[in-house]
């Protein structure tokens, strides 16, 4: 069996293919080789000119490590040769484009806090290097995610579960796989820690082993979304255009105006723009009525939402209700709620106890223990 | 695994007499500058000067028209710019940019240098071709004006194997008084070339695609042609080309010349019989696969060949695996999102350009290879078409 592994030239993935490697020389010693390492080229850095050079803040080490730079594909291409495991860069780049960054330009604009990673894994990691790996006669693919794969004997199903390593744990990210995505994907890295990972790349001596982590969103340098879409929508010929609008209370009173409200994220405390007497927070942003509403940080709390486009991984009928510990973004602890899924691949989630800042264009994942039962894109909460 | 190498356009392996040849320049006394005085240099000078006429014989030129370079894009280069500057300079005064007359299917080299003097204010035309990948030489004379200061076409396409009329176009050329240079880096050592029967002015060449080491090329400037040299330092190559001369490339290259001259009749014609074999083999046995330019007059090793929704980079990543080399198109676009622009100037749509195959053979191609080629291919094929949602959903529905 082939093996494509996904490799950014990160110290994750590098290390998920020498796991590999070395597995497939122990098993198979003298045979073909089985191991094929991929890089996607998803993102042209040198494509919007106005975020050439580093973004203020940034120091020239940390530049690199964003998304499909010379440099990450170099590293890639190094580990690969050190391995020994044939190499190959593939072009994602429209499809990257279509899938992920114009609809995460969109959502921005329509004043959601989008996560473009999820999509990311669904459309394009799982979706489109699947079949390119089949392609090339690959039948599995093996990434660098933190997270667990389990083939349920008596069904037959495949579960999806959390990372031995909590803290690293990407299982939030990766919701939206179906089975047929689950059983052809492999996570080498899910049982370790971020710990044990470094000691693997350090002891197999791996090039990238001492390479510092990448945090940001890959395509947005600096994290500066805002520097990203302006320089996007540029290029595209469009303007970002500052619609300005009323700043409303909870209660509905006037308190001023804002510039846009692309510029404003649930949960917002500063740049407001009023002063007050009290802290005030973005507490919802309406696209529609161009208006974001303000309060207190209590306002912020809400026992329901509702999600849309619901991925079920273990299988819920229309109708059911489940009892799930919900995340409601990557570094939220999963607090007890109520799912109830409905028709249109959307669903309920109540809360037993009220939550901070449940944000549009973010994802509600449903845990059960170790298990991720499902979960879809945050609608709105009340 | 037994591997194949099907893309001999993109390079070529050193050939070992070129090796033993550049031997004694690399790490014997041959070491020498070929400007010194001292005998180190008089042996380099004397080797640089052997190969210049090797190089000379291959193109049917003299010894002093070649002046060796880095490469068939240096050479490509230098042919532009060099010419531009020129005739800019014999006509200080003139209100009127100079013009620049080439084709849509060049080597980058010549399209991306085109494109740097467009926005120098030269005013340049990209003659179209048509599905037969020839350029007509008609329209490159109705594309003339009185400022066409220099006119540029490949002697051959690099990726469909297709051959320019490059003798009629530089008839034209002179009938016009105007410099006429051919790219003839994919012609040379497959297919003879004359430049006093071609008549052009300038022509450049490159020693990897010929056997010789990388690196290394050569421009041939007819006598009497005026043109500026790219870069300025010391009075190397007649002043043409600056630099400490790259002598055991350089007698590579003199070696890969002798060498393509020996071989060359004997060679095309066993190379064109298995070219007969691949594309005979891939067409009997995969259907929707069309070759490009097939009725045109094509390099002896060269097949383009089209697989409908076959994706052109899965292929080659397929291919690979099993251990057959080819490429989607020149391997300096690989990795490109662009369809190449070859394809797209013939008349591709991007699709059918991405699905297009370049294998090109070589000098080490046996019929084993070709035996094997033929196996892998159609169940490359056949496995990237099964995975193709477009591919003969008609069919199935019947």
């Amino acid at each position: 069996m082939t093996i494509a592994v996904a490799m950014s030239g990160g110290v994750d993935s590098s290390t998920a293919a020498a796991i590999l490697a070395e597995k497939s020389r122990s098993e198979q010693a003298g045979g073909e080789p089985r191991i094929v390492g991929l890089t996607m080229q998803l993102w042209n850095q040198r494509r919007l000119p106005a975020l050439q050079g580093l973004p203020e803040g940034i120091e020239p080490g940390r530049a690199s490590g964003r998304c499909c730079s010379l440099d990450d594909v170099y590293d890639a291409r190094r580990v690969a040769s050190f391995l020994g495991i044939p190499y190959y860069v593939v072009n994602f780049e429209r499809r990257f484009e279509e899938e992920v960054v114009r609809p995460f330009v969109e959502q921005y604009l329509a004043g959601e806090t989008p996560i473009p990673c999820s999509r990311c894994n669904t459309e394009i990691k799982f979706e489109q290097f699947v079949e390119t790996a089949r392609q090339i006669g690959a039948e599995r693919i093996a990434t660098g995610h933190y997270a667990r794969i389990h083939q349920d004997k008596r069904t037959g199903r495949y579960r999806l579960l959390v990372a031995v390593d909590r803290s690293k744990d990407q299982s939030y990210f990766l919701f939206g796989l179906t089975q047929e995505q689950l059983s052809r994907a492999i996570f080498p890295l899910g049982k370790l820690t971020k710990q044990q990972v470094r000691a693997i790349a350090r002891e197999k001596r791996l090039p990238v082993a001492e390479k510092p982590e990448s945090q940001e969103i890959c395509f947005v340098p600096g994290g500066s979304y805002r520097g990203f879409i302006a320089a996007y929508l540029a290029e595209q010929g469009a303007r970002m255009e500052d619609r300005p609008g009323e700043l409303v209370t909870t209660d509905g009173r006037t308190l001023g105006e804002h510039h846009g409200v692309q510029h404003f994220t649930v949960g917002q405390r500063k740049g407001l723009g009023v002063a007050a007497g009290s802290p005030l927070y973005v507490i919802e942003i309406d696209a529609a009525k161009n208006r974001v509403v303000v309060g207190r940080n209590e306002d912020l709390f809400k026992r329901r939402c509702r999600v849309r486009n619901v991925n079920w991984i273990r299988p819920v009928a229309e109708g059911e209700r489940i009892s799930a510990c919900v995340r409601i973004r990557n570094k939220h602890l999963p607090a007890p709620a109520t799912v109830e899924a409905l028709a249109g691949a959307e669903a309920n989630i109540e809360f037993a106890e009220p939550q901070r800042a449940i944000t549009p264009g973010q994802a509600a994942v449903f845990y059960d223990g170790e298990e991720v039962v499902g979960g879809g894109w945050i609608l709105g909460a009340d | 695994m037994r591997r194949i190498y099907l893309d001999n356009n993109a390079t070529t392996p050193l050939a070992p007499e070129v090796f033993e040849a550049m031997k004694p320049y690399l790490i014997d006394e041959g070491f020498g500058n070929a400007s010194s005085i001292h005998w180190y240099g008089q042996r380099a000078k004397a080797a640089l000067e052997e190969a210049r006429e090797s190089v000379a014989r291959l193109i049917n030129a003299q010894a002093s028209e070649i002046v060796f370079t880095s490469g068939g894009t240096e050479s490509d280069n230098t042919a532009l710019f060099g010419v531009v500057a020129a005739a800019a300079a014999d006509s200080h005064g003139a209100d009127r940019p100079a013009h620049l007359i080439t084709t849509t299917i060049e080597h980058h080299a010549v399209l991306y240098a085109a494109q740097a003097l467009e926005a120098r204010g030269v005013r340049v035309t990209y003659v179209p071709v048509g599905s037969s990948g020839v350029v007509d030489p008609g329209d490159i004379e109705r594309a003339i004006t009185p400022e066409t200061a220099l006119i540029s076409v490949m002697h051959s396409n690099n990726e469909l194997g297709s051959i320019q009329p490059v003798e009629e176009i530089s008839r034209i050329a002179r009938e016009h008084g105007i410099v006429f240079h051919t790219d003839a880096v994919q012609s040379a050592g497959k297919i003879p070339i004359d430049v006093k029967k071609l008549g052009v002015h300038l022509l450049s060449l490159s020693a990897h695609k010929l056997y010789g080491p990388k690196g290394v090329g050569a421009l041939y400037i007819r006598k009497g042609t005026s043109l500026r040299p790219l870069m300025y330092g010391g009075h190397h190559e007649r002043d043409r080309r600056p630099g400490t001369e790259n002598v055991s490339g350089i007698v590579g290259f003199g070696r890969a010349a002798e060498l393509a001259i020996q071989g060359l009749c004997d060679e095309s014609h066993r190379i064109a019989a298995l070219r007969g074999r691949l594309e005979e083999g891939i067409l009997q046995q995969v259907s929707d696969a069309t070759v490009h330019c097939s009725r045109s007059p094509r390099l002896p090793n060269t097949s383009s060949i089209r697989f409908d929704h076959v994706e052109g980079e899965g292929f080659v990543i397929a291919a690979d695996l099993l251990g057959l080399a080819c490429s989607t198109g020149a391997a300096c676009s690989s990795g490109s999102l662009e369809p190449s622009h070859v394809l797209s100037a013939i008349g591709m749509s991007k699709e059918q350009a991405r699905s297009t195959i370049r294998f090109s053979l070589g000098r080490h191609n046996t019929e084993d290879d070709i035996h094997q080629a033929v196996e892998i291919i159609p169940q490359v094929v056949e496995r990237l078409r099964s995975l193709s949602p477009h591919y003969k959903k008609e069919a199935v529905s019947l």
